[in-house]
């Protein structure tokens, strides 16, 4: 009985160790560091040749199932679709092929929406907050299949336009500065 | 005169009853009516409350009159007993038991079906037609008209005329939530998916408080509403107050406010007619300062909460969709004052 | 002519035959070979009640938190998943499993006269996917995987868009477990009541408490399919993007309310009818004479079992319906209070003819009365379309449930615990310690629940994790809260008695209530072949109304486990049947369903390569081996079991 006990106790704190952290929400992100963003320098004739300087992605964003879905509901709110329409593209490219102008890193993502980007991508700096960003970026990198499937949202509540991101293949980003990254 | 004394009594200990569970400080009093079908509602509880009290006292008088009886102290188990007389007697008492059950649930159906009518039959040719929308975790209200600049559009505070009915036009934009004010009217729930309408009436003015009632997510704790029932030409200024734009503030301080607003994440969620915001992911904020509360009736309107909960929304409503906005404390005074200018 | 021979004393070595022929193995893998009813419904009761506890501390942080406006105890986030958890807890793994699943599977067979359940592996397999399900759920909850849209789950908030993660699809997979298990124990014991009744215990003179055990193992098969594909909707619609419950797209969120409530109502009744069959069962043990009124009873009973399925439309009342489909429901509601309350005045008739002898079982039945009463009757409020719509989603409906399950589950659970525990464990119970234990529960209960009928009736609404001061709920939440510690402390005196009673209990003989069902009819703890002698029966309450020289079923193998089946009807006596025996592979199946349940929260394809195992151990479970030598020789001698 007595080890019983020890064995279901010792069990039950490895699980706690274990916790998901896709399951982890954040809700008061810590202060953003603006230097990180304003040290983020944008070669101006030379568009996204250079990545380097990205900032380095909080890995929070890209394992919280909630940050992600966060980051849906702002990609919708904030009229991303206005221009990117649900990830196809329009006015601005497609978000969910494997072509990176400006790199599919979250640093690289990030960049283009703090900094905005040539040829009409807005820039976002002090309008989006430096979390929200990162939970946009989390899910624009989930609309190509660049995130596990169980982190990636499902469908949403409205018109079926796409498949949900948890089903999107895993395309192998290339691009100017892309480097293949290996399947999740 | 016994008859007398017992209405007598009844009624203080009514008094008593309805001090405990409707009476007393408190904002949600749903024994403590305003309009009609409220009033129908209390008038319905108390009938049936008395007529069940009197189930209830019987019933137990039954058992314990039972267990008094026949009880014995025996420690050992004692031997079977046969007392057909005894049943056969008992046969009438079951059967008239059963009988005046029945009868008693027949005449509450009968005043529940009844009640239900009033209740619903609330209905008007030309009715104040107003528009609520559920959001996870605010109301968003919206007074509509043909002429698209005479609607008025505003969130948590619904302003409505006394004696007069009115019709809810209810639907939710994300989860269902319900929209209940016990001293107005019982819940209605907000389905996606499902427009549907319900009807009001207040008959004193007064401010009347509301809350979610429907399990919707992380902050349905902290989703209120107030109802400010007003005179008819209240009601008409406030109407009119509310379709004007935002003025341009005069002073230099709210200038700069807005101009914090105007460039920082405010102007992502909100709209401020008259100005370049204009996104509906949050509530209006065109006449924010003629709200008594903010953030769905969690906080009074007051500088000191407005700041507090510009800055750090987070730890006031754990899970809300407002984001944090850390500003430098100057900016952040320029930005209150220009909302507290929104009237 | 086996039914008129006179009593035969069994002789030693045949009983040491029959104890051969139904001896489960021991050791750690025999732990899950054993299929004998006895011990799988041991074990659902043990581990129901080890829930029951967890699904309590549950309860008492939620209580913590509520305690004071504004209380930083739990965020939004844990409290969510933690009333999440105890409401799933308390239904699907404490009440149903205790009230139907432990009471049943440890009763019917001895309140039947025979040796074993039918279908014992399938028995035996229930278990453990039960336990399976209940792991998940509460792993879960350690790994922050926590269900956290409510017990009902109500979509669109549990769907794919409003709760990432796999918190909702583990909720849902529990579901579909549990609801097996509830499934296979359902037709276990339907068939063992309606075919293995002892010979003469015709229909007409089935104790109250088998009546029951029909009636919900019949509701159990009609009300748990439908929460089962409405969970299975919701995984789909969050896994393979399925749209049923998508308002854009044509489908409805009211759906899956109208399913989830066809289950949710009968459950109700699937909880509380065995709480009544305890309390039919003890009130005319401990009022020493036959129950008044058995068939208005009984037809209350069935009655019950039909009407439940007519009313769930009334969770839904503030959905918005037309008004004659309210004015439906409400007298649909109104009219299942007939059975119930006809129940209530043969308890009174039955006391008041007999003589009463308050002991400890009946004392708790007694609280049963006083609880359920103010339940049922805050029900016919509920009832009411109106006082529904103020008072539906509050505080008042909070305590009205809690008053129905805790009055209509918990309070004839601890009746019925301190009548069996005696049969379970051969010594009696600590009635000194168990007093204490019912006023410790008692007020702490009232004092607990009753005050949640005023801050409801003071609009309180339901799952808030805080409130502002401004509401001025504080001081009738803080009471509540203290409630909640006579109750725990209640529970500690009940373990207390219970490890003592194991250690150093009074023995308690086979009868020690001298009780009238068959149950008592052999010894406590009742040997692995539960009756050495298989009885018959005379009337409604077998041992009260035995003649002196009551005749014994013979002609039952010594040498390996056989069953008598007799008529649906009258129970005459039709063949003998082999029991199965001990064996792993109900153990394995369900190991194999478990991975291919969990795989499928994760993929789709879980269900497809999941499916493989499960053909296999299925297989290896059915495979026919052929009976055994000594069955083989009995059937070539022909010899027809007559009458």
């Amino acid at each position: 009985m007595q080890t019983d006990l020890a064995l279901w106790s010792a069990v039950a704190g490895m699980l706690m160790l274990l916790a998901c952290s896709r399951e982890e929400r954040q809700f008061r992100p810590s202060p953003p560091a603006s230097e990180v963003i304003n040290s983020v320098q944008v070669s101006g004739l030379n568009p996204g040749a250079n990545p380097v300087g990205a900032p380095a992605a909080p890995e929070y964003y890209q394992e919280s199932a909630y940050a992600v879905s966060q980051g849906k509901t702002l990609f919708n709110e904030y009229n991303c679709s206005g221009c990117h329409a649900n990830g196809g593209g329009g006015i601005g490219p497609p978000l969910m092929d494997n072509y990176w102008i400006y790199g599919s890193e979250p640093g690289n993502i990030f960049t283009t929406i703090i900094q905005g980007r040539p040829n009409g991508m807005p820039s976002f700096r002090n309008r989006i907050p430096e979390f929200q960003a990162w939970e946009i970026v989390a899910y624009v990198r989930s609309l190509s299949g660049l995130l596990p499937k169980d982190v990636a949202p499902s469908r949403s509540d409205q018109f079926y336009v796409k498949p949900p991101e948890q089903s999107m293949p895993y395309q192998v980003p290339t691009g100017i500065t892309g480097k293949p990254e290996p399947p999740k | 005169m016994t008859g007398a004394a017992f209405f007598i009594t009844s009624d203080q200990f009514h008094c008593g009853v309805s001090l405990l569970v409707g009476g007393g400080p408190g904002r949600h009093r749903m024994l403590d009516p305003a309009g009609p079908q409220a009033g129908n509602i209390e008038w319905l509880y108390w009938v049936i409350f008395w007529i069940l009290l009197v189930v209830f006292v019987l019933t137990i008088a039954g058992f314990a009159r039972a267990a008094a009886r026949t009880r014995t102290s025996a420690t050992e188990m004692l031997p079977i007993v046969k007392d057909p007389e005894g049943d056969r007697r008992a046969h009438w008492a079951v059967g008239s038991a059963v009988a005046v059950t029945v009868l008693t649930l027949f005449a509450i159906l009968v005043m529940s079906v009844i009640t239900g009518k009033k209740v619903e039959g609330l209905t008007s040719q030309n009715p104040i037609t107003i528009q609520v929308i559920g959001h996870q975790w605010w109301w968003e209200v919206i007074y509509p008209n043909a002429q698209a600049d005479q609607t008025v559009t505003t969130a948590n505070e619904i302003h409505v005329p006394v004696g007069k009915p009115i019709v809810l036009l209810t639907n939710s934009a994300d989860v269902i939530h319900s929209f209940w004010a016990p001293s107005i009217n019982g819940k209605r729930d907000l389905l996606p998916g499902y427009s549907s309408a319900f009807w009001i009436q207040i008959d004193q003015p007064g401010v009347y408080h509301g809350q979610c009632a429907e399990f919707c997510g992380l902050q349905h704790a902290h989703m209120g509403f107030s109802i400010v029932a007003e005179s008819a030409s209240a009601f008409a200024q406030w109407q009119e107050r509310q379709l004007k734009p935002a003025p341009d503030p005069a002073d230099p301080e709210p200038r700069r406010g807005r101009q914090v607003f105007l460039t920082h994440a405010c102007l992502m969620c909100h709209t401020i007619r008259g100005t370049g915001a204009g996104s509906r992911f949050g509530p209006d904020l065109t006449h924010l300062a003629s709200r008594s509360m903010i953030a769905a009736e969690t906080l009074p309107n007051t500088r000191g909460a407005l700041a507090g909960w510009i800055v750090d929304p987070q730890r006031i409503k754990p899970g809300n969709q407002m984001t944090p906005n850390p500003l430098e404390p100057d900016d952040l005074e320029a930005l209150v004052s220009y909302l507290g200018t929104l009237n | 002519m086996a039914l008129s021979e006179p009593i035969v004393i069994p002789q030693a070595s045949d009983l040491e035959r029959l104890a051969r022929a139904w001896a489960q193995p021991r050791g750690f893998w025999g732990w899950f070979m054993n299929v004998h009813h006895t011990a799988i419904g041991v074990r659902f009761m043990v581990t129901s009640f080890i829930f029951l506890l967890l699904g309590g501390i549950l309860a008492a942080l939620m209580r913590w938190q509520l305690a004071r406006p504004e209380h930083g105890v739990l965020g939004p986030d844990l409290y969510n998943q933690i009333f999440t958890i105890h409401g799933s807890t308390m239904i699907f793994l404490f009440a149903v499993p205790m009230m139907f699943q432990g009471f049943g599977v440890y009763l019917v067979p001895l309140l039947c006269g025979t040796r074993n359940i039918a279908f014992p592996r399938l028995n035996a397999f229930s278990y453990y996917i039960y336990v399976v399900g209940g792991l998940l759920l509460w792993v879960g909850l350690l790994v922050k995987t926590g269900a956290d849209a409510g017990w009902f789950s109500y979509v669109p908030l549990s769907g794919p868009e409003f709760t990432p993660g796999k918190r909702s699809d583990f909720w849902a997979q529990m579901i579909t477990f549990t609801e097996v298990s509830a499934l296979g124990v359902a037709i276990s014991i339907a068939a063992t009541i309606l075919r293995h009744r002892a010979p003469g215990m015709t229909l007409n003179r089935m104790p109250v408490i088998l009546w029951e055990k029909l009636t919900v193992a019949i509701m159990v098969i009609f009300a748990m399919p439908a929460v089962m594909v409405v969970s299975s909707m919701l995984l789909m619609d969050r896994t393979i993007n399925t749209q049923f419950f998508n308002p854009a797209v044509g489908g409805d969120v009211l759906l899956y309310q109208h399913l989830f409530w066809f289950f949710g109502h009968p459950e109700v009744y699937i909880i509380f009818l065995p709480g009544t069959a305890i309390i039919s069962t003890l009130v005319p043990v401990f009022s020493r004479r036959h129950i008044y009124g058995y068939i208005p009873i009984v037809c209350s009973v069935v009655a019950t079992g039909f009407l439940g399925f007519g009313v769930w439309v009334h969770h839904m009342f503030a959905t918005g319906l037309p008004q004659i489909s309210e004015s439906f429901f409400t007298a649909a509601s109104l009219m299942i209070v007939i059975p119930t309350a006809t129940q209530f005045f043969c308890w009174i008739a039955t006391i008041w003819h007999g003589r009463l002898q308050l002991r400890l079982p009946m004392l708790w039945v007694f609280g049963f009365f006083f609880v359920f009463l103010i339940g049922g009757l805050s029900g016919v409020m509920l009832a009411s379309v109106p006082v529904d719509w103020q008072v539906h989603d509050s505080f008042f409906v909070v305590a009205h449930f809690h008053y129905v399950l805790i009055g209509g589950a918990l309070f004839p659970m601890f009746a019925g615990l301190y009548h069996w525990i005696p049969k379970i464990t051969g010594r009696m119970m600590n009635e000194g310690l168990g007093k204490v234990h019912f006023w410790l529960f008692f007020i702490g209960f009232n004092m607990t629940f009753f005050t949640m009928h005023f801050l409801g009736l003071r609009g309180m609404p339901r799952r808030v994790y805080t409130y502002t001061p401004e509401m001025h709920w504080g001081a009738l939440n803080t009471l509540a809260t203290t409630g909640v510690g006579f109750m725990a402390a209640g529970i500690i005196v009940f373990l207390v008695n219970f490890f003592d009673n194991k250690a150093s209990g009074r023995l308690a003989g086979p009868n020690p209530w001298s009780g009238g069902s068959l149950e008592w009819a052999t010894a406590s703890p009742p040997p692995p072949y539960n009756f050495a002698e298989l009885p018959t029966v005379n009337g409604r309450e077998a041992l009260w109304d035995a003649e002196p020289n009551q005749p014994i079923v013979r002609g039952l193998r010594e040498d390996i486990p056989e069953v008598l089946v007799t008529h649906s009807l009258d129970s005459d006596p039709e063949y003998r049947e082999e029991s199965p025996g001990p064996s792993i592979w109900p153990f394995l199946t369900s190991i194999a369903v478990s991975i291919a349940f969990i795989w499928s929260i994760f993929s789709p394809w879980g269900i497809a390569y999941g499916a493989i195992p499960v053909v296999i151990t299925l297989i290896a479970w059915l495979w026919p081996r052929g009976h055994s030598p000594a069955r083989r020789e009995l059937e070539r001698r022909e010899e027809p079991w007559t009458r």
